[in-house]
């Protein structure tokens, strides 16, 4: 008997001297938690994410306290002019030199994709809000990697679905050149083509582009009901300007396929309204939403769009998970992330998926008209909330290699 | 010690080999990677305009395909690091011989015109051929084991890695230059008319150092995809084609360790401006005009002319 007490006696000390031994070498690797907002701070899409994103940063260190597991939150940022080979340059600069954690934002898909190959090879966490492409949680899934705010299937899901509904069966996509464009036109016209519509024709314009006239004309001879405009920011704004002045909006209608609510605030709710789109956050949506945007719009002009407040709602999850698990370690964070479900003014319910697809609900749009909105910033009738699952690719189609079937 | 300007150029290089050599320990090793890929690009940008007089606007295309080639071989068809390099400079080479044999037949802005077409020509094809991932490039590419000995992902030996390879194309630059056929380059540059009436092919020697100078520059680029281990449009790009003009005059046209410093230069200004964001080209187009206005002769070519002058100014 009293060689079993001593027996246990022995483990138990033995498992607490592991306990005390394991817990100094967790913590934090550096003393600093340090946050990095890599995003477009000059060009096309500067209005949608850029400053605006930084702002939500330093809101989520603000929110949380300013300290994670008694050490301070440091923020940075960098202009990555929309380019993967600056991106890839600086993502690598801030994980040898500067000791950043985790990197936040990132619009662009090629640029996102070029810095997760940069962070699966040093091991550290991404949180991709603006970038769009379903390839970051395809091909190129990496396990340190979280896709926060949407994806090119889920507008396609949203708006293709939507718009065939309504009668726009046939269509003619304008589209941005490059990883994101591609991804969106592909995507929506798979779920046009599966709810009975019919693609006419595709032309791709270079990015970013300011004159879309004699890709506006193809589309109009085309004769399509429906000009899907599959490109973002200030390409977007410029592409359904044009299609007025043009008078292309008489016969036609245009589809803008990734449309931010500062691209509705630019066009003006006269050029705007009746269109229908896809969002990830509504400020407008309920008392939480309305709440935290009016504080961001204290800060920073605009209201915030979905991409700024994915920032926001990324990197208070980060740091939840951070303190839960006692360390800035990437593998331990990311699980912690994973194992807790994220319920903040952007989702209910919303977790995250071995590809790195955080599943959240998304809500169909109608853009009011003038007469409707009752002051600056009211856009919206909210027609249709779509359930994440439904929204999001299912994990048995997806080609990421770290989803077990 | 009896100052002569004959051996500037070897306690030039002297002092740089120290300097490079002792660089990594006090600096961010990638960034000088970046910097020496940038100097041999200038440098080898360098032996055509300051050497032979020829203003190309397309060096890009040299720079950029190599990089895309290197990476394709690398990553594609697991080439080992040095053997990708390699066939990235035979085709950028390749490239310049065709389009310097057109591109020679005029002078002047029309020679600088067909560079630039053709560079946009293979900035079109990197958009769209399908090896390329088009706006995305290639990405992750490797760095591979270099002989199957030494690791290159080990930032370390990755420099000197660099550092050798910039330091044989320096050498292949000054001996070019230092050289019978250097020689026959400058009467070009200076007066082409008086060189064919000497009996030499001049639009041969010109065709020669246009592809000594492609192939240079497809070394760098080559090289600079692996250091960044991807490969973009930003490189076949003509900013990049520009980039480079203004890295050789900022240091001296026609010195031989002025490309290096301007490249230097220019690199150091856009990394530690980044934060300015688009600030930055107009930081360094204020640089480069008060450059053209006040030194014309570039960083290195000022001194030079100061070191030169001075037993003359001196005298009295």
């Amino acid at each position: 008997m009293a060689k079993k007490r001593l027996l246990t006696a022995f483990g138990t000390g033995l498992a607490l001297l592991m306990a005390v031994s394991g817990a100094s070498a967790a913590g934090l690797s550096d003393g600093v938690v340090k946050v990095g907002v890599m995003t477009d701070m000059s060009g096309a899409y500067s209005d949608l994410c850029g400053p605006g994103s930084v702002v939500a940063a330093q809101m989520a260190i603000d929110d949380f306290g300013g300290k994670v597991l008694g050490k301070k939150i440091e923020l940075v940022s960098v202009d990555h002019q929309n380019k993967a080979d600056i991106a890839a340059n600086k993502a690598r600069e801030w994980f040898d030199t500067e000791k950043v954690d985790v990197i936040a934002d990132l619009p662009t898909s090629s640029a996102a994709l070029a810095v997760m190959e940069v962070a699966n090879q040093k091991n550290k966490i991404t949180l991709i809000s603006t970038g769009a492409s379903t390839k970051i949680t395809n091909d190129s899934c990496i396990a340190t990697n979280v896709h926060w705010t949407y994806d090119t299937y889920a507008l396609a899901v949203g708006t293709g679905k939507a718009v065939v509904a309504n009668g726009g069966d046939t269509w003619f996509f304008i589209t941005a050149d490059y990883a994101f464009g591609h991804s969106l036109e592909g995507d929506t016209a798979a779920v046009v083509e599966a709810n009975g519509g019919k693609v006419l024709g595709k032309v791709r314009a270079p990015f970013p582009n300011t004159d879309f006239s004699s890709f506006l004309l193809q589309a109009q001879a085309s004769g399509a009901k429906i000009i899907g405009l599959a490109n973002a920011g200030a390409d977007t704004i410029n592409s359904i300007k044009q299609a007025k002045e043009f008078g292309i909006t008489q016969n036609q209608t245009l589809a803008g396929l990734l449309i931010f609510i500062t691209d509705i605030n630019s066009l003006g709710l006269d050029t705007a309204q009746g269109m229908m789109l896809t969002t990830g956050f509504y400020w407008d949506r309920n008392d939480e939403t309305r709440a935290w945007s009016k504080r961001f719009r204290e800060r920073h002009k605009n209201m915030p769009t979905m991409g700024q407040a994915g920032v926001y709602s990324s990197l208070m999850h980060y740091f939840a998970a951070v303190e839960k698990a006692g360390t800035d370690d990437s593998a331990a964070v990311m699980a912690a992330m994973k194992s807790m479900p994220i319920n903040d003014m952007f989702a209910k319910n919303g977790y995250i998926r071995d590809d790195g697809r955080m599943v959240h609900d998304m809500y169909l749009v109608q853009v009011k008209k003038p007469s409707e909105s009752k002051g600056p910033w009211d856009y919206y009738n909210v027609l249709r909330t779509i359930p994440g699952d439904e929204a999001y690719m299912s994990l048995d189609k997806s080609t990421c290699k770290l989803v077990k079937k | 010690m009896t100052w002569n300007l004959k051996n500037g150029p070897l306690l030039g290089a002297a002092l740089m080999l120290v300097v490079l050599l002792a660089a990594p320990h006090m600096f961010y090793p990638v960034f000088l990677m970046k910097v020496l890929c940038f100097a041999l690009f200038a440098c080898a940008f360098n032996l055509l305009l300051g050497y032979v007089g020829l203003l190309s606007f397309g060096h890009a295309a040299f720079f950029g395909s190599a990089g895309y080639i290197t990476a394709h071989m690398v990553k594609a068809l697991n080439f080992d690091p040095l053997a990708g390099i390699l066939v990235g400079v035979m085709v950028s080479s390749l490239l310049g011989l065709v389009i310097g044999w057109l591109a020679i037949r005029r002078s002047g802005i029309y020679f600088a015109m067909i560079t630039l077409g053709f560079a946009q020509v293979i900035f079109f094809l990197s958009l769209q051929l399908k090896f390329t991932g088009g706006e995305d490039g290639i990405q992750g590419v490797p760095r591979g084991m270099l002989f199957g000995l030494v690791d290159l992902t080990d930032t370390m030996s990755m420099y000197y890695f660099v550092l050798a390879i910039f330091l044989c194309g320096f050498w292949l630059i000054y001996r070019t230059i230092n050289s019978p056929f250097g020689q026959v380059l400058k009467a070009i540059r200076e007066n082409e008319p008086r060189a064919r009436s000497l009996g030499y092919d001049t639009d041969r020697f010109k065709l020669m150092a246009f592809v000594i100078s492609a192939a240079l520059s497809g070394l760098a680029g080559g090289t600079k995809a692996l250091v960044f281990q991807l490969a973009s449009l930003t490189d076949v790009n003509w900013h990049m084609s520009g980039e480079v003009v203004l890295m050789t005059l900022l240091g001296g046209m026609g010195t031989i360790f002025g490309p290096a410093i301007g490249a230097l230069l220019v690199v150091t200004l856009n990394n530690y401006l980044a934060g300015f964001g688009s600030w930055v080209t107009i930081i360094i187009g204020a640089i480069f005009v008060s450059c053209v206005l006040a030194f014309r002769r570039g960083i290195v070519g000022e001194i030079l002319e100061k070191v030169r002058t001075w037993p003359t100014r001196h005298k009295t």
